[in-house]
């Protein structure tokens, strides 16, 4: 009841920012911010409940937006068509790429993704239609609401966050979530329990999948513009990863404040110092928490619990 | 493109020796991974770091065969240093060292490629040497030099490494500690110091391999990201850390990416490697020469 009534009150908050005199800059920083606590808390449904390390976040990042991208040229579908399909059409991928987990586990499962994602990168590097390797430039429609694209993005990116995140809680609280933990434990117990590996991990990829195209789908609108080489870099895979991992995989909240914070010092460090720089950070804070506080801020703050009661 | 016996010839010779070349890059990752089960996916970031490192010494005057060979001792040392991290901070505490394991050398491969960009911009840089840029007509053929010279490091490379981790003391053990390292421990070695002593070899390696990928071709910083896939694909394909199942590997392998190279194009050749990688993690993960 209590998360609920959060959930709308932040979705009334965003929407009442939109519609407040606010820089337009902020929604353009907080439309990427909030992409990626899609992006993290999507990965941490396989990554942190099943222990699956999708390495491919790019790629069903990049599929979600040349989904959009496809039906907004053909028949220049809505927004919300666009999500819905992105969605669809990555978790498909999500499917197929839970159909490895089958055989591939632990660092094989990883390169496989990677795997998925440079051979759909070079797939779509040769299709023409939707622009080949020089990209594909987009007219964005007139918007009636919030007044520019941008603040409309941003709410609808908000809608889509809060809906990732209540999914994220709902698998971690149901059976389904204990399953997975289960499954992280020792895939082979679980299965010797009674527990439907196949089908929780499945399940797992698929709506991990269809939340990273999620995210990726409104991409072309928001820079009237898609290209293969930026919308499956490397980049936002290992963001995905790295996000979820500082935060603390455990619990649906960590996800959440890792992207919140990294996402937030990224965009500040973009514009201050250098683009560069900011997979610099992600590098080096990725790398010194999964060392120093394997359980990321979650484990950091209950160990100051712990210690401070 | 019209079908020729003269241009499948070609791709032949080409992917031949574009293969023993894909072999000798992956050679490092096929004992530090292959052997030592090490997630080491900042291989080929530690790689391109040899290649920029091979591009400062030519500065001084070097030839870049020389200044890879230069180069190995202090890789050598590094690998122990990074093994001896991995092993305390993850090995050690024993359970979930895979996913952690494995973030932790993703965040290496990154801080590696931000800093070579940091460092030398994200421009391509090449090396210069007497047998780069010329080539060797062999009837109707044209062989670049630069190919025929990774051709015999990799051969050396390759062969080198299959005797020293058959015939020696010291190979025999790494070999041990790769099929049953608690027999290993009752026998009364330390399984941590002989990995140690591999994964330094392993890292040695590769400031060689990482020379001649600058041979080869130019190199930028982001270019570990589709060596990932090379190098993977040659080592999962040749079965866990066999040494001759790694020259097989590499030359299928190269001779697949230099046939679809000539006929469907340069924009398709990235795919051969990741999709050839999927087919043997999907249908025989064990690879050719399994374990």
């Amino acid at each position: 009841m209590k998360y609920w009534a959060s959930v709308a009150a932040l979705l009334v908050l965003a929407v009442v920012v939109a519609l407040a005199p606010t820089n337009d800059y902020f929604f353009y920083a907080a439309f990427v911010v909030l992409q990626f606590v899609v992006l993290a808390t999507a990965w941490n449904i396989l990554g942190g409940y099943a222990g699956y390390v999708n390495f491919g976040a790019g790629a069903f990042f990049a599929i979600g937006a040349y989904t959009a991208v496809v039906l907004f040229k053909s028949i220049g579908a809505p927004l919300a068509v666009q999500i819905v399909a992105g969605a669809a059409v990555s978790a498909l991928l999500g499917f197929g790429v839970g159909l490895l987990t089958l055989r591939l586990r632990g660092i094989f499962f990883a390169i496989a993704t990677v795997a998925v994602t440079f051979v759909l990168e070079t797939m779509m590097i040769n299709w023409r239609y939707v622009g080949g390797a020089t990209g594909l430039q987009l007219v964005r429609p007139p918007v009636e609401l919030f007044g520019t694209y941008t603040r409309m993005l941003f709410v609808v990116m908000a809608i889509v966050a809060l809906a990732a995140v209540s999914v994220a809680r709902y698998v971690q609280d149901s059976w389904i979530g204990r399953g997975l933990r289960a499954i992280r434990d020792s895939e082979e117990a679980a299965e010797c329990s009674g527990v439907p590996t196949l089908k929780l991990k499945l399940f797992a990829c698929t709506i991990s999948g269809a939340l990273m195209g999620a995210a990726g789908a409104p991409m072309p609108m928001y820079l009237a513009f898609i290209e293969p080489a930026s919308s499956f870099s490397l980049n936002y895979s290992v963001s995905a990863l790295a996000m979820p991992m500082i935060g603390g995989t455990a619990h649906w909240i960590g996800p959440v404040l890792g992207a919140l914070l990294l996402a937030t010092i990224q965009q500040v460090v973009t514009v201050t110092i250098s683009g560069e720089i900011n997979v610099l950070v992600i590098g080096v804070l990725l790398v010194v928490f999964v060392v120093a506080a394997p359980d990321g801020v979650l484990g950091l703050f209950k160990r100051w619990l712990r210690s401070s009661r | 493109m019209i079908f020729s016996l003269d241009l499948l010839t070609e791709a032949l010779i080409f992917g031949v020796l574009l293969g023993c070349f894909y072999a000798a890059v992956s050679i490092g990752l096929s004992v530090s991974f292959g052997l030592l089960d090490v997630p080491n996916v900042a291989h080929p970031a530690v790689m391109v770091f040899g290649s920029y490192l091979t591009f400062v010494l030519t500065g001084y005057g070097l030839d870049p065969i020389v200044a890879g060979v230069l180069l190995m001792p202090a890789f050598f040392v590094l690998g122990v240093l990074i093994y001896r991290f991995y092993y305390e901070s993850f090995e050690k505490r024993g359970s979930e060292a895979g996913v952690r394991g494995l973030a932790f050398f993703f965040g290496v491969a990154f801080i590696i490629e931000i800093g070579l960009i940091l460092g030398f911009g994200v421009d391509q840089r090449s090396v210069q040497a007497a047998y780069i840029g010329s080539s060797w007509a062999l009837g109707d053929y044209r062989i670049p030099y630069r190919m025929l010279v990774a051709f015999g490091v990799a051969l050396v490379l390759t062969f080198g490494l299959t005797l020293y981790l058959a015939r020696t003391f010291t190979g025999r053990a790494i070999k041990a500690v790769a099929q049953d390292e608690p027999a290993l421990r009752l026998m009364g070695a330390n399984p941590v110091r002989i990995k140690q002593w591999a994964f330094g070899i392993a890292t040695g390696v590769s400031a060689l391999a990482g020379a001649m990928l600058i041979i080869v071709s130019p190199v930028e910083p982001a270019m570990d990201r589709l060596y990932i896939g090379r190098t993977f694909c040659v080592v999962v394909l040749a079965g866990l850390g066999s040494m001759t199942g790694t020259l097989a590997a590499g030359l299928i392998l190269g001779v697949s990416e230099s046939i679809v190279l000539m006929f469907l194009g340069a924009s398709w050749a990235p795919a051969v490697a990741f999709g050839l990688l999927l087919i043997a993690l999907g249908v025989r993960p064990q690879g050719l020469f399994g374990r």
